[in-house]
């Protein structure tokens, strides 16, 4: 589903910039997300989802109408949806008798299905549920993944790539000490609950310059059971993580430093020329009137003959 | 002394006051400051996650260190004041999320920018607007009134003395015009092809405008003359006609490609090559096909059979039987209103009578 070199040339203006602006960047913005329903959704799944849709707001869509679908089955339509949308996550939530209360968290590449994880959401209590102040929307959040099954289990380290992808907004060059208000805490066991809370930071004296933290739940609390996932082989996660060549730092050459802090630098001299080296200078050695007429005349008479074949080639 | 002392105590009563910032970890928190991410690796307490009541209240006090202890990194960092806020620069991050869309690839040369490079030709910038002495005025090089321009300056267009006087000069230059622009587009599309690594079939002749020289028509008459059915074997040879040559030509005519002449042997590889002729000739045995034979043989039985059959007499009193079938294919019974329906056929199952 490639746009570059298609065949058919843009009639428009418009139709030209739409597909300029699809084209593949070296630097990319901060990834879409849309949010389907399945087939059935509960009322639990859905407010989940508007929930997740609050947190990520500004970069979000939430796609109300019901789809027929199975994205284990077939995930034509989200990459449908991706493409249209222009969006690299998506969250889907359904439910059947099977999998009760069943929410799909995955992401593509270059329009095609990247990651995909089935997690059942057991116990929810809504943001809506929690009656205190809450965090303005877009601030980027502190990430915390409790628990030692994050670095084991091969699903949950895929899932925790997933979480920081979903929730980590944006790469920032800096960020405003008073707007670190938004804690998300993800906790994990080996049995596959997954524990979401989402907290707000208070920052108290602490008679030190840096404070003391207290948090306070604003909710969501979901209580997630990992069920089914379907990763990327690991060509394609590798093909996907590759950074460009204008983003890797350039490293400079010949520059080290020593132990002690010094920095040292190689440099390379050319060859030496050592007929034009000037040793002693002797009497013996001189040229004497007529030599230096003859060179004289040697080299005016090479540069005549330059000029002349320059000018029989123009 | 008292004096130390004494101010030792006041900042140890000041410090009680408040809540520590230091939080006790068995293995240290690997932290993402770029990402503002914190991944606490040491066990959970299992048995209070599991109760419903301490779960909420261990998390949070587990959440709550965590935190602090990601805050307190991001305090040490740099500060700077921008607009009466604080802003801290945060490093690059280090985990490594993947991309939406691939790494972009430069975009593969044309065949003019690939030979322009080769020559070292740079483009030239030309002005948008030029003047025209006829008009009087600056006409753009192309798009928005360059049309209006040419229309005012061609109001009328001599017709040269070698063409037919009736022809019409402005439709002329409009065929001519479509021609160059059909031109472009063909290569460009041959300019995907080649990006793309498509073989695309060669076209016959160079698109000219109306004159082509000596060589095209050479190569057009000799590739004439090979499009018969048998690749013009049987045609006579015109007097004075030449062979065209070059390139191109053995890919247009099919069974005509140039054989590459063995080089000169050695004497003794000619002997040996002689030598191993003669024996294949003297040594010659008849070649047998399997196949042949087989189908030879399967074909002699049929026609022994049938000869057979001409000659042998029907028997007298075998007749078939009326009711016995001896061959085992019936004529399927048919199923009157068993199965599937379909209104629109007309005869819908058995007759009854």
């Amino acid at each position: 589903m490639a746009v570059i070199q298609r065949i058919k040339k843009p009639t428009t203006r418009r139709g030209k910039k739409v597909l300029l602006s699809k084209e593949p960047k070296p630097i990319e913005g901060p990834k879409q997300c849309i949010f389907l329903q399945g087939r059935n959704p509960s009322e639990r799944t859905r407010k989940l989802l508007k929930d997740i849709y609050d947190l990520k707001k500004p970069d979000a869509a939430f796609l109300s109408r019901k789809n027929d679908f199975v994205p284990f089955e077939d995930s034509s339509l989200i990459e449908k949806l991706s493409y249209k949308k222009e969006a690299a996550l998506f969250g889907v939530g359904s439910h059947s008798k099977k999998r009760p209360h069943n929410i799909i968290l995955g992401r593509t590449f270059n329009y095609g299905i990247l990651d995909m994880i089935e997690l059942g959401a057991d116990k929810y209590k809504a943001m809506s549920e929690f009656h205190n102040m809450k965090v303005l929307a877009g601030l980027k959040p502190c990430l915390i993944f409790n628990g030692p099954a994050w670095d084991l289990n091969q699903d949950l380290k895929r899932l925790k790539s997933l979480f920081t992808d979903f929730f980590h907004r944006e790469k920032v060059e800096s960020i405003r000490l008073q707007g670190l208000e938004h804690a998300l805490s993800f906790t994990a066991t080996d049995d596959g609950s997954i524990y979401f809370r989402s907290y707000r930071i208070l920052l108290k004296k602490s008679g030190q310059r840096t404070p003391r933290v207290e948090l306070e739940e604003i909710g969501p609390s979901i209580d997630f059971k990992l069920r089914r996932t379907k990763l990327a082989s690991d060509d394609l996660y590798k093909e996907s993580c590759k950074i460009p060549k204008e983003l890797k730092p350039i490293t400079k050459k010949n520059i080290s430093k020593d132990a002690f802090g010094t920095k040292m630098g190689r440099i390379h001299i050319g060859k030496q020329d050592i007929n034009r080296l000037q040793t002693r200078k002797m009497k013996g050695l001189k040229k004497t009137p007529e030599e230096k007429k003859q060179m004289l005349m040697k080299k005016k008479m090479a540069r005549q003959a330059a000029k002349r074949t320059q000018a029989m080639a123009a | 002394m008292d004096i130390v002392n004494e101010i030792l105590e006041r900042e140890q009563k000041k410090a009680e006051k408040y809540k520590p910032i230091t939080v006790e970890k068995h293995l240290e928190v690997e932290l993402d400051i770029g990402t503002l991410l914190a991944s606490d690796t040491n066990d959970l307490d299992l048995k209070t996650l599991q109760s419903d009541k301490e779960r909420d209240n261990y998390l949070q006090a587990l959440s709550r260190d965590n935190t602090q202890l990601l805050l307190n990194k991001v305090w040490e960092l740099p500060t700077e004041r921008i607009d009466e806020a604080i802003v801290v620069k945060l490093p690059a991050p280090k985990t490594i999320l993947p991309r939406s869309k691939p790494v972009p690839k430069p975009k593969p040369l044309t065949k003019w920018q690939e030979f322009a490079k080769s020559k070292g030709i740079t483009k030239k910038k030309k002005d948008k607007l030029q003047w025209d002495e006829q008009l009087q005025k600056w006409v753009p090089l192309f798009g928005f009134k360059k049309a209006a321009a040419e229309k005012e300056k061609n109001w009328l267009i001599e017709v040269p003395q070698h063409v037919d006087p009736m022809t019409d000069m402005y439709e002329k230059k409009a065929g001519e015009k479509s021609e160059k622009v059909a031109k472009n587009e063909l290569q460009r599309l041959k300019n995907i092809a080649r990006a793309r690594k498509v073989n695309i079939p060669r076209v016959g002749l160079p698109v000219t405008s109306d004159k082509a020289n000596a060589t095209q028509l050479a190569t057009a008459a000799v590739v004439a003359k090979a499009s018969t059915a048998s690749l013009g074997k049987f045609q006579d040879k015109l007097p004075k006609e030449k062979e065209a040559r070059g390139k191109g030509i053995h890919e247009l005519i099919p069974g005509k490609e140039r054989k590459r002449k063995a080089p000169i042997p050695t004497p003794q590889a000619e002997k040996e090559n002689n030598l191993n002729l003669l024996d294949k000739i003297l040594n010659k045995r008849p070649k047998i096909d399997i196949e042949k034979a087989v189908a030879k043989r399967i074909h002699d039985e049929q026609v022994q059979r049938s000869e057979e059959k001409k000659t042998m007499k029907p028997g007298k009193g075998k007749r078939k039987s009326k009711g016995g079938n001896t061959t085992n294919f019936t004529a399927k019974k048919p199923k009157g209103g068993k199965g599937q329906r379909n209104p629109n056929k007309k005869t819908p199952g058995r007759k009854r009578r």
